[in-house]
């Protein structure tokens, strides 16, 4: 096959830590950016606006979560509450004049400095107790973005995105989806190389253990921390973006507790930790239930099967659930696993058995 | 002062009757150790079986609950063969998103083939309240109320039973109960299955009182709030927990509330959650947890 590679060959770890460790990795990916760029030109308007669009920004925010659960270890139940505030803040900048681009840092910065709240209480507890304390600042959040007027815009408000343009380029149309797309690189790269670097590694070690962790001179205070304000950074432009290029009026409802549960099933469909299943599990975890649901609603519109209008709005909660328990069960390490798997076995293709 | 005695009793009240959901809870992570998100849910599924059952077949409603919680004890102990036996030794994370998406898949099952229109089961009780004074106590609450005491008392003494004290056991070390004979498998079963009946309970009081839909599943909140304060482990802690996060959420909305445009109980139970996981993890009663490397 095109990228046959015996077995490990390496000689030093630089090589080992390389970005690329087969060349013909790197000209897919390269591949796949250049079908993503020109996806405005070969796909239909409606495709790319509806699935592509919300696929990268829901990719970039399951990136920032796989970072703090899959790297640094640390269970998040409320990262929506996260995304809202980096899309209110965003907003509200936007429209006090502040240039877009410095809107979305600042967005990203208070979302950081919020996010690492939630991450009080990582200090204190863990596992079980960590997603309880996380899941209930879910809620605080929003509850002080619904009954404060100053934020939502009033109770049962939807809050509309100012008309904006970033570096000279008016946000409209297709500038969305390449704003998003944008984005979503820039997210793609950062993950990809924090896991090689020293800090990646310190995540990992506190993930593992973090009293052995301590042991060794990793603070898990900091990196915990840490681990909380980038995720949270990221979590927060993610759901700026969300807000500008796809919802483009938002309400408090979008970043609800089952959107919380919505992106740790991304993750977990995925992959813990793995970049290839944020995409992945983030195109399943969102595509699946909307095509489900056409493809039933299609059946019953041709009269092969008879559904009630009741339970075809429940078909979304039903393949969601069972999408999630399916996983669980059957690939706990998700469909980067399974990506693993076939690349494996295409690696030595036709033997059956390599080194790697 | 009537209006504050008022919240104060009809806030116990309620509280007791989270203390009914969450007793499942409790159940099931003192035999296996395993957080059951789904009680929500469970407890709406016992709903809606029991208004399937006197409705679809026309019987009495204390037989629908009778047949409900067969229904739901076998559910139970299907759950934990099929669903939970496969994730012992697994991380947390799994086994909590496991739970989280048995619940998604209940909440979107029952509304989609019993009807997601709000449903009504009558019990038989006054829908007048009692008046004590200027007390107004709401009858439905007061027989939930009682109906929880009961079921506390009931698990009271199961655990003094044979089987009892087997799930006791197995509650302490998985390893040692194998060692002396005990089926830790069956036991976790018979913890869920006994989750499953007590779901049923709850089911039935709170649909009788809210009416039978998708939201009965929102209970897990308060829920898990009162077992996070009584303590994972503890049967005690239930009625505990369950009659502080009731009276709180019940008297400080009462007075915040129209102060700030209403929703408090929300966050007084959050931060009920919080306040406890930070200050005093295992709760009130529970049984803290030493690591080691």
């Amino acid at each position: 096959m095109f990228y046959r590679l015996t077995g490990v060959y390496q000689t030093d770890y630089a090589k080992d830590r390389a970005l690329w460790p087969i060349p013909t990795d790197r000209w897919i990916a390269l591949l796949l950016l250049a079908i993503a760029i020109a996806a405005p030109f070969i796909f239909q308007v409606h495709y790319v606006a509806n699935y592509m669009l919300p696929w990268l920004i829901w990719s970039s925010a399951a990136l920032a979560l796989t970072l703090l659960m899959g790297v640094a270890g640390q269970l998040h139940f409320g990262f929506a509450a996260v995304m809202a505030i980096g899309a209110y803040s965003s907003i509200h900048l936007a429209r006090f004049g502040v240039p877009f681009e410095l809107a979305l840092l600042g967005a990203g910065l208070i979302s950081a400095v919020i996010g690492s709240i939630f991450g009080a209480a990582a200090l204190r507890v863990k596992g079980l107790y960590l997603v309880m304390a996380t899941l209930a600042m879910q809620y605080l959040v929003d509850w002080v973005i619904v009954n404060v007027p100053a934020i939502s815009g009033g109770a049962q408000a939807t809050l509309r995105t100012p008309d904006v343009s970033f570096l000279f380029i008016p946000l409209e149309s297709v500038w969305l989806y390449y704003m998003a797309l944008l984005w979503t690189v820039v997210v793609t790269l950062f993950v990809l190389n924090i896991k090689r670097s020293s800090y990646g590694r310190a995540l990992v070690a506190v993930r593992d253990k973090d009293y052995a962790a301590s042991i060794i001179g990793v603070s898990p205070f900091r990196y915990k921390l840490s681990a909380f304000f980038t995720s949270s950074f990221i979590g927060g432009i993610s759901g700026a973006i969300l807000a500008f290029c796809y919802y483009q009026a938002v309400t408090p409802e979008q970043f609800g507790f089952h959107v919380s549960i919505q992106l740790v099933a991304m993750v977990l469909v995925g992959g813990l930790g793995s970049v290839v299943g944020a995409y992945l599990g983030a195109g399943f975890v969102l595509l699946l239930p909307m095509i489900l649901t056409n493809f039933v609603a299609g059946l019953g519109a041709m009269g092969i099967l008879n559904v009630s209008a009741s339970l075809l709005a429940h078909i979304p909660l039903m393949a969601y659930g069972a999408l999630i328990i399916v996983f669980l069960l059957a690939e706990p390490l998700g469909l980067a696993k399974i990506y693993d798997n076939t690349r494996k076995y295409f690696l030595v293709w036709p033997f059956r058995h390599g080194q790697s | 002062m009537e209006y504050f005695l008022e919240l104060l009793i009809n806030g116990a009240l309620t509280g007791l009757m989270y203390s009914l959901a969450a007793l499942g809870f409790v159940l099931i992570y003192k035999s296996s150790g395993v957080p059951n998100l789904a009680q929500g849910a469970l407890v709406m599924l016992g709903a809606y079986l029991t208004w399937y059952f006197t409705n679809a077949w026309g019987i009495p409603i204390f037989l629908g609950i009778a047949v409900a919680v067969v229904a739901m004890f076998l559910f139970g102990m299907l759950t934990e063969r099929f669903l939970l036996r496969k994730m012992v030794g697994q991380p947390i994370i799994m086994i909590v998103m496991l739970t989280l998406g048995l619940e998604i898949l209940l909440r979107g099952v029952a509304p989609g083939f019993l009807g997601a229109a709000p449903k009504s089961i009558d019990v038989g009780i006054d829908l007048a309240p009692i008046i004590i004074g200027d007390i107004f106590i709401n009858r439905g609450y007061l027989v939930g109320a009682i109906v929880a005491l009961v079921l506390v008392a009931a698990s009271l003494l199961f655990f003094r039973t044979r089987l009892g004290t087997k799930l006791r056991a197995v509650s302490d070390d998985h390893v040692s109960s194998w060692a002396v004979g005990i089926s830790v498998e069956r036991a976790i079963a018979v913890s869920w299955a006994l989750a499953g009946a007590s779901a049923v309970a709850a089911g039935v009081m709170w649909g009788a009182e809210q009416g039978v839909d998708h939201n009965l599943a929102a209970l897990l909140f308060p829920a898990v709030a009162v077992v996070i304060l009584g303590g994972l482990d503890s049967i005690y802690g239930v009625v505990v927990g369950g009659l502080i996060v009731g009276i709180l959420g019940s008297v400080i909305p009462g007075y915040v509330d129209p102060l700030v445009g209403g929703g408090t109980r929300d966050v007084v139970v959050s931060l009920i959650i919080l306040l406890t996981i930070l200050f005093r993890p295992h709760g009130i009663f529970g049984r803290e947890d030493i690591e080691r490397v």
